[in-house]
């Protein structure tokens, strides 16, 4: 298994268990109001799930299973991915982090920081797409 | 990679392409608001990234890497997996689209129905393959 794919799989199970930590986390809120703020967590726990566990989980198995695009450059571009990889939990670890501060902090500068955290992830998934495309063929 | 898959695969690509744009409007909208009528994206994006993307990417690598058959044809009976595939498609549509421009629920329903009856026609092909090394 490449590096980038174990890098890509071991995150995700890393975010699998922050998901359900913040799913504990949600439910207890729920019940007792004991995360003081307004934090959201649901969203988090939703993001955390969907794009720290699942589509990490993909881009990993994908990035290492896929037909290769061709001899010189089997996974076409290794930086790419690397890129991915970076831009993708980049994101992620701002949309928590805004719901914190948002919620702590400053109000304004949590909103900066979400919108800076969906553009990486955007740019995250454009990137997988752009590099995963040519690997997507028959014989 | 067979056809199928690659159908399904990289038709599940454009729908994470689709929906990771939906998803950065949406919470950069939510950031730093400026079009309050993006929120009605929301329910197009989660249809889209939960059915689109991790549904259809699921069908088109089962089809691709589960079990073949020694004998011609080696995936067995294909009409389940490319009903599926069409069945699968029509189906995100009917339910976002009733969604995104609050039709009755009536459409969702029928979407709902259409989405059931794919994952039905590719469990019906996919069951047989579900098979150890012995048959």
């Amino acid at each position: 298994m490449p590096p980038l794919s174990r890098w890509f799989i071991k995150s995700s199970f890393v975010y699998l268990v922050a998901t359900f930590v913040s799913g504990v986390l949600a439910v207890v809120d729920a019940a007792w109001d004991v995360i003081p703020g307004a934090v959201q967590v649901t969203p988090v726990y939703y993001h955390l799930f969907m794009l720290g566990w699942v589509s990490q989980l993909i881009f990993g198995v994908g990035n290492w299973m896929f037909p290769v695009y061709s001899r010189e450059a089997p996974r076409r571009s290794e930086r790419l991915g690397w890129a991915v990889y970076g831009l993708l939990n980049g994101g992620l670890e701002l949309l928590v982090l805004a719901e914190v501060v948002r919620a702590f902090a400053a109000e304004q500068a949590g909103h900066w920081l979400q919108a800076v955290g969906a553009l990486l992830l955007w740019l995250a998934g454009t990137a997988f797409v752009a590099n995963t495309w040519g690997r997507i063929r028959g014989k | 990679m067979p056809a199928l898959s690659v159908w399904f695969v990289r038709t599940a690509l454009f729908y994470l392409l689709l929906g990771f744009t939906f998803g950065g409007l949406l919470l950069s909208n939510k950031g730093v608001p400026y079009a309050p009528a993006l929120w009605r994206l929301r329910s197009l994006h989660i249809e889209i990234l939960m059915v689109g993307w991790f549904i259809q990417f699921a069908m088109g690598v089962a089809f691709w890497i589960f079990p073949r058959w020694w004998h011609e044809p080696r995936r067995g009976d294909e009409r389940g997996a490319y009903l599926a595939y069409g069945l699968l498609n029509l189906g995100i549509w009917a339910v976002a689209l009733p969604l995104l421009f609050d039709w009755s629920g009536v459409f969702v329903t029928i979407g709902r129905v259409v989405e059931a009856a794919a994952a039905l026609a590719f469990a019906t092909h996919i069951w047989p393959r579900t098979v150890g090394r012995e048959g």
